[in-house]
This record gives C-alpha cells, sequence and structure tokens, in this order.
C-alpha cells in the first residue's frame, strides 16, 4: 500500500516542479552549479570505471576464444557491443545511481532536516522547483559522460587487447566495424536520457519527503541508490523490449 | 497585526491546538510560551501557513490567511521574516550569499543596491566582517543573528522566531532576545517568538501567550507575571523548589 502512495506522491512531485519557475538568474546559478557537481565532478569515476571494464571485457572476450574457427575481431565486436549496448548507458546510470543519488538525497535530506526548505517555503519559494528543476536539468547532459564512458571502454578493451597481445590492434578494429549499426547508439542514448530524469528526481523524492534526523539521511541515501537502481533495471527491460525486440 | 481566532489543529487522533485565540500587536514582541508538546510550534507553523487549522481563522491586517488561495499567500510570506530553531542558514552559501538570498529573488535591484542593503543589516545585526564566511565557521550566536539578518533585510511587517536562544549560553540569549526586540520597535513590525526560555519572558516579553495542552491558558506581560495566581502558569514559571520558595518569600515580605 504504501508503495502505490509513494509512487502517486512521486508523480505529484513531478507536477510541481514543474509549476511556478524561480527566477531565472537564481535559477541558472543553480543549474551551473549542480552540472559541476552531478556532471563534471562524475567524470573521473566514469572515466577511470569505463576504462578498466573495458579492458576487462576485451581480455574475458579473448579467453573464450578457444575454438581457432572464430575469427579474433570478434574481441573488438564484443567490447563495442557490450559497451554502447548495456555498460555504458545501464550500468553507468546504476553507478551514478550510487554517486549522484546519494549526494542529491543527502543534501535535499540534510535541507529538510536542518529547516532550510522550510525557511524556503515560508519565503514563498516554490520549492520542487527550485531544488528539484535544476538538477534535471544538469542531468540533460549525462549523455555527453555516457558518450565519455562508450569512448574510453572501447579504449580500454583496445588497449588491452593490443598490448595485452590478444590480438593486433587492425584486427581489434576491424572487429570495432563489423555489423555496426547505429541504431544502437541511438537506442543506447534514448535509455541515457531516460535514466538521467529517473537518477534526478528518485533521489529527489527520497531526500524531499525525508522525515527524521541525520540516521535518516543515511537510510533515505540506501533506500534512493536501491528504488533508483531498480527502476533503472525495469526501465531499462521494458525500452529494450519496446526498441530492439 | 495578528489576530488568531479560536484555531484547532489535529493530527492523527491527537488534538494538538484546541480552540486557541490571541491578538498579536504591532510594534510589540509577542511571545508563545509553554511546555514541550503544548502546541506551540504547531501555532507558529499555522501562523506561517506551514500547517492548516481545522478550525478557526487567523487575519494578518485585514487578509485572512486560511482564506487565501496560493498566489496571495506566497505575496504575504514575502512580508514574513523567520528565524527557525536550528536558524536553517543554506550551508551552501556564505553570510553575505544567505543575507542577500530573499533580495535576489524577489527584487529587481541590482547588485551594488543589495548589497549595500545586505551590509547596512549585517552592520545591524553585529557581524561585520563576516561577509564571506560559511555557516559552519559560525558560532551558535553569531549564525542566530545571520538569521535575524536575512529575516529583516525585506523590510518585512512580520517576524517569526522560533526558539531563537536554543543551544546558546545565557549571555548571548539576552544579546538575541535585546536584538530582537530592538529591530521590532525599530522597524515597527509584529514580532512572535516561541520559547520556553524564562529569561526571555522576563525580558522582552511584552505580551506573552502561555500555552497548555493546545489551550491557551494565560495572558499578560511580563510585568503581570509576579501579580497572577493562574496556577498551570505559576506551574510552569516556578518549576522548581528554589523558585517556588522564592516566589513564596516574595509574596511574604
Amino acid at each position: 500500500m504504501k508503495i502505490i502512495v509513494n509512487i502517486g506522491s512521486y508523480f505529484l512531485m513531478l507536477q510541481k516542479v514543474f509549476e511556478k519557475f524561480t527566477k531565472w538568474s537564481v535559477l541558472k546559478s543553480l543549474i551551473f552549479k549542480d552540472i559541476e557537481v552531478l556532471i563534471i565532478g562524475s567524470i573521473g569515476i566514469v572515466s577511470v570505471i569505463s576504462f578498466f571494464v573495458g579492458g576487462v571485457v576485451a581480455i574475458q572476450t579473448a579467453l573464450n576464444l578457444t575454438n581457432p574457427l572464430i575469427p579474433r575481431n570478434l574481441i573488438g565486436y564484443a567490447t563495442r557491443q557490450s559497451i554502447i549496448l548495456e555498460f555504458a548507458p545501464t550500468f553507468m546510470s546504476i553507478i551514478m545511481a550510487g554517486k549522484v543519488g546519494s549526494y542529491i538525497t543527502s543534501s535535499i535530506g540534510t535541507m529538510r532536516v536542518t529547516e532550510q526548505i522550510d525557511a524556503l517555503e515560508v519565503m514563498g519559494i516554490n520549492t520542487y522547483n527550485y531544488l528539484i528543476f535544476p538538477k534535471i536539468i544538469a542531468l540533460l547532459l549525462y549523455p555527453f559522460v555516457i558518450i565519455f564512458s562508450m569512448f574510453l571502454g572501447i579504449f580500454g578493451g583496445y588497449l588491452a587487447s593490443v598490448l595485452g597481445g590478444l590480438c593486433s590492434s587492425a584486427v581489434f578494429i576491424e572487429g570495432l566495424q563489423i555489423d555496426f549499426i547505429p541504431y544502437h547508439v541511438q537506442y543506447a542514448f534514448i535509455k541515457t536520457i531516460l535514466f538521467s530524469f529517473l537518477l534526478a528526481t528518485i533521489p529527489s523524492f527520497h531526500g524531499y519527503y525525508l522525515k527524521g534526523g541525520a540516521l535518516q539521511v543515511g537510510k533515505a541515501s540506501t533506500t534512493s541508490f536501491v528504488w533508483t537502481s531498480v527502476v533503472i533495471i525495469l526501465v531499462n527491460f521494458l525500452i529494450t523490449q519496446l526498441i530492439l525486440a | 497585526m495578528i489576530v488568531v481566532k479560536n484555531i484547532s489543529k489535529s493530527f492523527d487522533e491527537t488534538t494538538v491546538l484546541n480552540g486557541v485565540s490571541a491578538f498579536f500587536e504591532k510594534g510589540k514582541t509577542n511571545l508563545i510560551i509553554g511546555q514541550s508538546g503544548s502546541g506551540k510550534t504547531v501555532l507558529l507553523k499555522c501562523l506561517l501557513g506551514l500547517h492548516t487549522p481545522e478550525a478557526g481563522k487567523i487575519f494578518f491586517g485585514d487578509n485572512s490567511l486560511t482564506d487565501m488561495n496560493e498566489k496571495k499567500r506566497r505575496l504575504l510570506r514575502q512580508k514574513m521574516g523567520i528565524v527557525f530553531q536550528g536558524s536553517a542558514l543554506f550551508d551552501s552559501m556564505n553570510v553575505e550569499e544567505n543575507i542577500m538570498f530573499p533580495m535576489r529573488m524577489f527584487t529587481t535591484k541590482n547588485d551594488d543596491e543589495i548589497l549595500d542593503r545586505v551590509n547596512e543589516v549585517i552592520d545591524r545585526v553585529n557581524l561585520t566582517n563576516s561577509n564571506s564566511k560559511m555557516p559552519s565557521e559560525l558560532s551558535g550566536g553569531m549564525q542566530k543573528r545571520v538569521a535575524i539578518a536575512r529575516a529583516i533585510v525585506m523590510n518585512p511587517n512580520f517576524l517569526f522566531c522560533d526558539e531563537p536562544n536554543s543551544g546558546l549560553d545565557p549571555k548571548t540569549s539576552i544579546l538575541i532576545d535585546n536584538l530582537i526586540q530592538e529591530i521590532t520597535k525599530e522597524y515597527n513590525i509584529t514580532t512572535v517568538v516561541n520559547t520556553h526560555d524564562m529569561n526571555s519572558v522576563m525580558e522582552i516579553g511584552e505580551n506573552i501567550i502561555f500555552l497548555q495542552n493546545g489551550k491557551k491558558e494565560w495572558e499578560g506581560s511580563n510585568k503581570d507575571i509576579f501579580k497572577t495566581d493562574n496556577k498551570p502558569f505559576i506551574d510552569f514559571v516556578y518549576s522548581s523548589e528554589i523558585l517556588k520558595k522564592a516566589r513564596k518569600a516574595l509574596k511574604e515580605s
């Protein structure tokens, strides 16, 4: 029953986010601040994870190519497909649910428990718009992070393959080009845009409606991570079914 | 002035306010006092429009808060200044940004004009040279001063303070009390202070409402405290044995 109430509250929250907009000059500075924290601040971790996961995908693919009839260019092909279709858009979003989502929940939640949200409300500000809208806009740049992740993931795979002697540079690049379907990239970005919206709004919901004190801020961050991940996985399934199946 | 007419508020099965009426005068420091759980914070939140009472009305001048639509309520809120119990300063902003925030949100003044006004109120609350400090670098008393500065920067008609002395030492508490009273006179505003600090009651209580179990039990000024025989109020004020003995001795003498 509680879950239905929460889903209802989530959609009502979304409606209020797009009502009575905050003054543009203020909103603009909030958006830039959020871009810095949520997007630019995530590039480091995204780069490291993508690079090494790309390398691991290439190595594991190569290790499983025991049949001499299977061409070695499959390493590049498998790396590309894994990174573009799933790793960069979906699994990176789950990692971001931990990094960005926890930040959003704890920052809004702390504002709630320290009465900062009450202070804003009493000033006559639409706190939903003031707190959540800039995060939604900032995370519209999230696909750029994913482009970065895709590039570094494939580059990691390339270096692991070539430097590790798994295949030559030419063979890996040939694998990257085999059966390339540009629509798969579109599919990845459609998913990414949806995930970016979820990444901004689900953690905001958990922070905004938080009740209690410091302990509850920690609990809400965990709950927000769990729910954001679950919803991302479910939406991923639905989108894949709708677009690719 | 603010007029509260017979308001009631419940949460689930618990009645927190039960037919409370009050009159908060302009140019005076009006105090709501009572034990923890007596309903004073709920009354304050009803005045702020954060809670809607189930019965009764609240008038700000001639305008009924309870009958206002959301737009009018937002406009009224811009005439209110609030000092929260924990100061509620925006911890991502420094002192100057905290104070200029309402002006940036609701005025069309340019940065120089805003900064002039901000410096004026910073001087008024004796926080000169603290403009670039972050809230975490300030003491409790300084945080309260910043909160007061933020509350008065827009020249409000109404000032609300929720437990402004909580967590402060007695000397700083008196300084904050005096600052609130001075500002009330200077700006000629209606100030409502929610407290259970008896020092504040004695120091600045020009109009006091005493709540117990969601009902108004006593009303008067700090000068009336020694004269009253209202039992619940006396039990609250003279809560310790020492104070009871002191009162008895005072009466006998």
